[in-house]
């Protein structure tokens, strides 16, 4: 990672006053680097869109500071700022043609009619719709007004580029295809995009890294690996794949390592540093695809064990649901063919191992 | 026209005739007004030939001309003030909710609902009160505020249509405020702007109570100067300017209704 694009310090934003107040955004810092692909994830109303459109300068923070490039923007309006936006709606202009709009942020920076009608060509040819400068939007499907509207933002060649859900109105074989789309663009053009999204798939597959937000904060920062596979918070175990949680008292567990011990007695090792500091009852996050079962004769002293209740056969997959007892169930998915014994029966006692490395303690 | 058998109306057998004594109600006294015109005898109510020699006097009435005249420089500068004022009002209500928001809105179409005589009268005290002397001036300036409600709505009625984030795409695109208003919001709302001002133009032609009270010498509009024939008798020739009257309505309430359907 190179240089630092977009700073938020300690961003906070409010709307309405009185009883009426709503924070949107509290206190929220976060480094964008250089031609990054980054992600702001979380479900509606977490306040993705409000960091977004303070970047993009459409709203006025209420504390904290937004710096590009190390210089403050928070008093710039939108049109100072040299950043452009992907709309939801694609907000193209619909009296114009193809062409204008894509010119219409190059001749407001003051650039030539010829100059800016040769960048327009450029970016019509960039996004493979060469051939449509003369079309007005309304003659444009979906997918092809996303593009357009993905050219006129790129054709002043900003140094950030915000998306704001860009690809929530196509249909999901449109929106595969943009994902790749999206991704080659930000390859290209080696401007930093910003992209919001409540998809987790679709964050997972495009992103450099992500920022998984709740409530006006961000959770955690990271590469889309690390999200999916260590996992701070129990919202972020959640909200990207599926998860399964156990409660349980940290013990120690010899060697300068930390473990769980569950309320039925049994002891999970970890591997992940743990705080000295923290102690009594933790939630451990572990994905299903990290649990595979044996029969309950292998299984080691140590070892969880419960009873298949349910089994559902998905193909290429098998998902068990295992009861530890004291209602404590665990969902374990094991890939068929991998010449593991996997054809475990319901009612079957069974033994369930796993890597270490697998289990996350999350934060409180 | 294509018909909804399921719609109850449509087994209620006296429909046809009850919708053709509706329009008769409506339209044949114009239908019979429009047709005397073109009556030879000079007594209104008999027919006895088909002439065109009414529209020939009337257009050559000297008095008549300086009326419609009067009309014109009434109506178009009423439009012109009322349209402005009303593009102003319309944007301003757009720009995002605010306390008292709903009072303003009920404010700005009021002179919808209040009957004519009493902002007829009202304005003729208060220009009394201020000491104005009354003519052309007057009925412009009166003219121009019960119009502002006509030409308000369907420009207001374009702004909601509008999505809000063009004004934004265009502030991102590196156009202020000025210029993001002049190439998008403009553009977008010209055809709600027109059309308020053809209806606001028919509006202030057709006037006739708050014309007569604010009114002075020098200033007798169309209207005012067709009541003034019809006091000395009905003749062809009040038929005649009518007539044209209604023909010039016609044209604009048409085409104001036509721009208003204009979609991007």
């Amino acid at each position: 990672m190179s240089e630092v694009v977009i700073s938020a310090r300690s961003v906070g934003k409010t709307f309405g006053s009185g009883a009426d107040k709503v924070t949107a955004l509290d206190s929220v810092s976060v480094d964008i680097f250089q031609n990054e692909f980054f992600t702001m994830l979380g479900p509606s109303g977490c306040g993705k869109t409000t960091l977004l459109r303070l970047i993009g300068g459409f709203e006025q923070a209420t504390s904290g500071q937004i710096l590009l490039e190390g210089k403050e923007l928070n008093d710039l309006p939108p049109f100072k700022r040299p950043i452009n936006t992907v709309f939801q709606s694609y907000a193209l202009f619909p009296h114009l043609t193809v062409k204008q709009n894509i010119t219409f942020g190059l001749e407001m920076q003051g650039i030539s009619r010829k100059d800016a009608g040769g960048r327009a060509d450029e970016m019509l040819e960039l996004v493979r719709l060469a051939e449509y400068g003369d079309r007005v939007p309304s003659q444009l499907s979906g997918g092809q007004q996303q593009r357009i509207a993905l050219a006129r933002a790129l054709a002043p060649a900003p140094k950030v580029l915000l998306l704001d859900e860009p690809l929530s109105a196509l249909d999901l074989k449109l929106r595969k295809e943009m994902q790749v789309e999206l991704k080659r663009l930000q390859t290209e053009t080696g401007i930093t995009f910003v992209f919001v999204t409540h998809d987790q798939e679709e964050a997972l597959a495009m992103s450099d890294r992500i920022a998984v937000m709740q409530s006006g904060e961000i959770l955690q920062i990271g590469a889309p690996r690390e999200i999916y596979e260590a996992p701070t918070h129990r919202f972020v175990a959640d909200f990207i794949g599926d998860s399964n949680f156990l409660v349980g008292d940290l013990v120690d567990g010899g060697a300068g390592k930390r473990a769980v011990k569950l309320s039925g007695g049994q002891v999970i090792a970890l591997t992940q540093e743990v705080s000295d500091q923290r102690t009594g009852e933790v939630t451990v996050s572990v994905r299903p695809e990290r649990l595979g079962l044996v029969a309950e004769s292998d299984a080691g002293a140590d070892q969880l064990t419960g009873t298949v209740s349910t089994v559902i056969y998905f193909g290429t997959d098998t998902t068990y649901q295992i009861d530890l007892g004291n209602e404590a169930l665990l969902t374990v998915r094991m890939q068929n063919g991998s010449g593991a014994k996997a054809d475990f029966a319901e009612g079957e006692r069974v033994g369930i191992t796993m890597s270490p490395d697998a289990i996350r303690v999350l934060a409180d | 026209m294509k018909v909804d058998a399921s719609n109850p109306l449509w087994r209620f057998r006296g429909i046809t005739s009850t919708a053709m004594f509706f329009f008769a109600y409506l339209y044949l006294p114009i239908v019979v007004l429009i047709a005397l015109s073109f009556n030879e005898n000079r007594l209104a109510t008999i027919w006895t030939g088909f002439t065109m020699d009414w529209y020939v006097t009337a257009l050559s009435n000297d008095d008549m001309l300086r009326a419609a005249q009067n009309s014109i420089v009434v109506a178009v500068s009423a439009t012109v003030l009322a349209t402005i004022a009303a593009t102003l009002a319309a944007m301003g209500m757009s720009r995002g909710r605010f306390k008292g928001e709903a009072g303003v809105s009920a404010m700005l179409v009021l002179p919808l609902l209040v009957p004519e005589i009493v902002t007829a009268i009202a304005t003729l005290l208060f220009f009394v009160a201020l000491g104005i002397k009354l003519g052309l001036l007057t009925v412009i300036i009166a003219h121009t505020v019960f119009c502002i409600p006509f030409a308000y709505l369907p420009i207001r009625a374009r702004l909601e249509g509008m999505d809000p984030a063009l004004v934004e795409a265009a502030n991102d695109l590196y156009a202020n405020e000025w210029k993001a208003f002049r190439r998008v919001t403009l553009p977008l709302l010209w055809p709600g702007i027109l059309s308020g001002a053809m209806l606001s133009f028919i509006i202030s032609l057709d006037d006739f109570v708050i014309s007569y009270f604010v009114g002075g010498a020098g200033s007798t509009t169309l209207p005012i100067y067709i009541f003034g024939m019809i006091r000395i008798g009905i003749t062809p020739e009040v038929n005649a300017v009518s007539a044209m009257m209604l023909i010039v309505s016609i044209v604009f309430v048409s085409i104001s209704f036509m721009i208003d359907r204009i979609r991007y």
